[in-house]
């Protein structure tokens, strides 16, 4: 469903969009060249500076095209990237309703978070490596949203797979912490596989009708005029595969299982990536493509089910998880299920609501546990933790912000964007009632283990971890605790901003029309699960010893993720492994190294047999030369 | 006159009983005469013909033969004096160490 | 010249060369070189070769020869008994011998036809092979080789005085 666009829309050509991915490139060069000379103190600067800078012309694209007709966009044409025959592929870097949004988000809370890594890494020697790699990702992701076209956007898709790889691995000297970059970067790899076959088929629709582009503003134009070009079975086909790619980079059912093991990188990270910006590309991709998930409902719908499923599943281990980074891991998970479910009943403009202000207000969560860490002398686990509220205040109160704003308490950001999503699948434009009732359950589980984590950590008097760690427990410094204070106003206030009728001319973002009782059911669900959880953790000090004990039953199932990594070990590793170590010590050292060794010692054979003919005899010699000689004159005479 | 090929004939059968020379005899001094006693077979081939065709370009031909063939002599027994002050020996048998 | 004289020469010719070949003492191997050598001299002079035979006998008869009988004496070498003189090679020798004789007869001769001569012998001009036909030849169009062949016996000389030149 198309809203019309009016006809005083205007595409203006700008000179300076490039600016956005280039200060974070200048950014990288740095890092890599000149931190050696220049030290710490520069690249603390630096590093948060280009992001500022970026932020700066972001803002003024912003500005610029507010001040536009509706359903403007400005175009940074670079220069022709691709000519092959009839294709014609442009380095253009586009700014619509959509990525504005997008660009903001990504630099003013990479902004906050660059800011606040100069603090949590302060005591790391590798910092100069660490702020390149956080960097080249910002100015990836950049790339990703200001794409004019399906190859930019994958490129910036397989940049940010890369920085995710480099930066989950950031202590690679770690083999656990190496590993889960690897996990992280071969599933991400599975996910790509299906988006590059959804872009050819695609492509090869779309040529097969004599349209030769990738540009997303043609292919727009061209189903709309031509809508027959796609048909349904083949526009299923291409939007499945392009969720699986999203499945893998925004970690939906079945690719998630990396998201978890993501932790192992240093919390700014898991914050920045793992919450705000790569895990929402899926997201954002959807939203770009909507016109062809459009024309096929059935992917929309199973886009749906498996989004209301993953959060379900995600919120269900989060329920009994004890490590605080591993808890916020699976609430993603889940929240990410909720983005996908909006744009799964074509509510795409709550999906992107729910986009922004889940990534306030969960950098805002991630940057307190990283901030937790820091003063609890890198413990994680939150049995250890408790009484933190008095003792870091600023973190206390900004995570309890963070989670009143996920809990979606009414008139906190959060309340907006989920409450939305669940009216649109109730009686949206591809509603899936049954969604309803998944995601309100969801929301309750969702308020419940959010709360069960800030009670364990910051409520009660006293701090159960050793005397060493306990004397040591100290506030962050300010420039970990500025950014928090940031995030949480946002994560107040983002509610409020108008972002559905910022979108609404490109695509569906509005209200809909629910009974009362329907709008209401959420909210109470979640304050549900906020008083159980007060009754649980908050007043019982003997919740926690319980947490020490050994997990049965359930517990034990969800404790264990629902052994989905076990499976997936039997069933894909252990044969993967077992044929690559087949291929190894059979193939290449028996055949192919038989050949090659093989080859030689035929070598060697024939050299030791021809070998023999050099006697040192000179009348030898002789003799052979004459025999030629005879041989060749009889030859000559007769065949000539 | 006696027809040429007569004359080409017998420079073959000189030539071959050179050929044999130099692969029956043992001592290197013997096998290097055998090798001029080819080179003069060549030069009566030459000869003949040049007569047969009536140009002087045989004789001239044999002139260089000779001219060349003298230094080949000269430098050959040089390198047979220079192995005999160290091997004690011109027997082509033992002469072997380019073996293989 | 006349079939008689080619026969004579011919037998003297061959006797000599097998006399080289077969000859157990190096001295008169030698020496029956020289008498070949000189005869085949003869045998020129009545091809009407009258420079090229005086060549030989100066040249070849007179300085290669005696360079080799030089080297004999110097290395002193004894006549050798029966075993050493023939190499292992010598049945396979005889026979490639005899097949290229064989062969070399057949083809130059009348039989194979293949080697034919195919015109008959030419009228000499007048002075064909005096030393000014000869000359004639050798300073207008063979100039060049004839200076790089005094090059070259520059080299063969100096050559053979550092090869022979007892190590210090």
């Amino acid at each position: 469903m198309e809203h019309a666009h009016t006809a005083a829309q205007a595409i203006e050509a700008v000179s300076y969009l490039r600016w956005i991915v280039f200060f974070p490139l200048i950014g990288v060069l740095f890092n890599i060249f000149l931190a050696p000379k220049f030290g710490r103190r520069a690249v603390n600067l630096v590093a948060p500076g280009v992001i500022l800078a970026a932020f700066a012309f972001a803002w003024t694209a912003f500005e610029h095209l507010n001040g536009l007709p509706p359903g403007s966009a400005l175009v940074d044409h670079l220069y022709p990237w691709i000519t092959a025959g009839n294709l014609q592929v442009d380095f253009s870097l586009r700014v619509d309703a959509l990525t504005a949004v997008m660009i903001l988000i990504i630099t003013g809370v990479g902004a906050l978070i660059h800011i606040y890594s100069t603090g949590y890494m302060a005591h790391d020697e590798d910092v100069a490596r660490y702020f390149t790699y956080l960097n080249l990702f910002t100015a990836s992701m950049l790339l990703l949203v200001l794409g004019e076209n399906l190859l930019l956007l994958f490129v910036g898709w397989e940049g940010v797979g890369l920085c995710s790889y480099l930066l989950i691995g950031f202590w690679y000297t770690d083999d656990e912490k190496a590993s889960a970059g690897k996990k992280a970067f071969i599933v991400n790899r599975i996910g790509d596989a299906g988006f590059l076959l959804g872009m050819f088929l695609l492509f090869w629709t779309l040529v097969a009708n004599g349209v030769w582009t990738l540009s997303f503003s043609e292919i727009q134009r061209a189903i709309a005029e031509h809508p027959e070009f796609i048909s349904g079975g083949v526009a299923t086909a291409i939007c499945l595969l392009l969720f699986i790619g999203a499945t893998g980079k925004s970690a939906q059912i079945p690719l998630y299982v990396w998201l978890p093991d993501a932790m192992a990188g240093p919390t700014p990270v898991s914050a920045l990536i793992h919450a705000a910006t790569m895990v929402t590309a899926g997201v954002y991709m959807i939203a770009r493509l909507h016109f062809l998930f459009e024309l096929s409902p059935t992917a929309l719908a199973v886009v749906a089910y498996v989004a209301a499923f993953t959060a379900i599943l995600a919120a269900s281990i989060a329920l009994v998880q004890t490590d605080i980074k591993k808890v916020l891991a699976y609430s993603t998970v889940s929240q990410l299920g909720y983005m996908f479910l909006g744009v799964g009943v074509g509510a795409y403009g709550a999906g992107v609501f729910h986009l922004m202000t889940h990534a306030f207000f969960k950098a805002l969560l991630f940057l307190g546990a990283g901030s937790v860490i820091h003063g609890m002398s890198d413990e994680q686990d939150i049995r250890k933790m408790g009484g933190l509220l008095r003792k870091m205040p600023f973190t206390g109160w900004t995570f309890l912000i963070g989670c009143i704003a996920i809990a979606g308490v009414p008139y906190f950001s959060g309340y907006y964007s989920k409450d939305l999503i669940l009216e649109e699948a109730y009686a949206g434009p591809h509603a899936q009632p049954l969604l309803y009732w998944v995601g309100t359950i969801g929301a309750g589980m969702t308020a419940f283990y959010m709360f069960r984590l800030f009670f364990v950590t910051f409520w009660g008097s006293e701090v159960r971890a050793s005397h060493d760690v306990v004397h040591h427990v100290h506030e962050s410094p300010w420039s970990m605790v500025i950014p928090l204070v940031i995030l949480a106003v946002l994560s107040v206030l983002g509610g409020n901003l108008p972002l559905l009728n910022w979108l609404s001319p490109m695509f569906h973002a509005g209200h809909v029309e629910v009974p009362d009782f329907i709008r209401w059911l959420p909210t109470v669900a979640g304050a549900v699960g906020v008083v159980l959880a007060f009754v649980t953790y908050g007043m019982n000090t003997k919740a926690v010893e319980k947490m020490n004990e050994e997990p049965v039953g359930m517990r034990n199932l969800l404790w264990n993720k629902w052994f989905v990594d076990e499976a997936y070990d039997a069933a894909f590793v252990k044969p993967t492994t077992s044929l690559a170590n087949g291929f190894w010590k059979g193939v290449d050292t028996q055949v192919i190294d038989g050949t090659v060794n093989g080859t030689a010692r035929v070598m060697e054979l024939w050299g030791s047999a021809i070998r023999t003919i050099q006697t040192g005899n000179v009348q030898n010699y002789a003799m052979s030369f004459l025999v030629g000689v005879t041989v060749i004159l009889f030859l000559g005479v007769y065949l000539w | 006159m006696v027809p040429t090929h007569y004359h080409l004939i017998l420079s073959a059968l000189l030539f071959t009983i050179g050929a044999m020379g130099v692969l029956l005899r043992r001592n290197t001094i013997i096998i290097f005469m055998s090798v001029e006693l080819m080179l003069n077979a060549v030069n009566l081939s030459f000869v003949a013909l040049a007569q047969h065709w009536g140009s002087m370009d045989g004789q001239l031909i044999v002139f260089f033969v000779m001219a060349v063939a003298a230094a080949e002599a000269a430098v050959g027994l040089a390198i047979i004096l220079m192995v005999f002050r160290t091997k004690e020996t011109v027997n082509a048998d033992e002469l072997n160490f380019m073996r293989g | 010249m006349d079939l008689f004289t080619f026969i004579i020469l011919a037998i003297l010719l061959v006797g000599s060369a097998m006399a080289v070949v077969l000859h157990p003492s190096p001295v008169y191997s030698a020496l029956s070189l020289v008498v070949m050598m000189s005869l085949l001299a003869v045998y020129f002079l009545f091809l009407n070769a009258h420079v090229v035979g005086a060549l030989q006998i100066i040249v070849y008869a007179g300085a290669v020869m005696v360079l080799f009988l030089f080297v004999i004496m110097l290395l002193n070498l004894q006549t050798e008994s029966r075993e050493n003189q023939q190499s292992e090679m010598k049945t396979s020798a005889t026979i490639l011998c005899l097949v290229m004789v064989a062969e070399l007869a057949f083809f130059l001769g009348k039989g194979g036809g293949k080697l034919e001569l195919q015109t008959s012998q030419q009228e000499l001009p007048a002075g064909f092979g005096t030393m000014q036909a000869l000359s004639e030849r050798l300073f207008t169009d063979f100039v060049l080789p004839f200076e790089i062949t005094s090059v070259l016996l520059l080299v063969a000389a100096v050559g053979a005085v550092v090869l022979a030149r007892r190590q210090a």
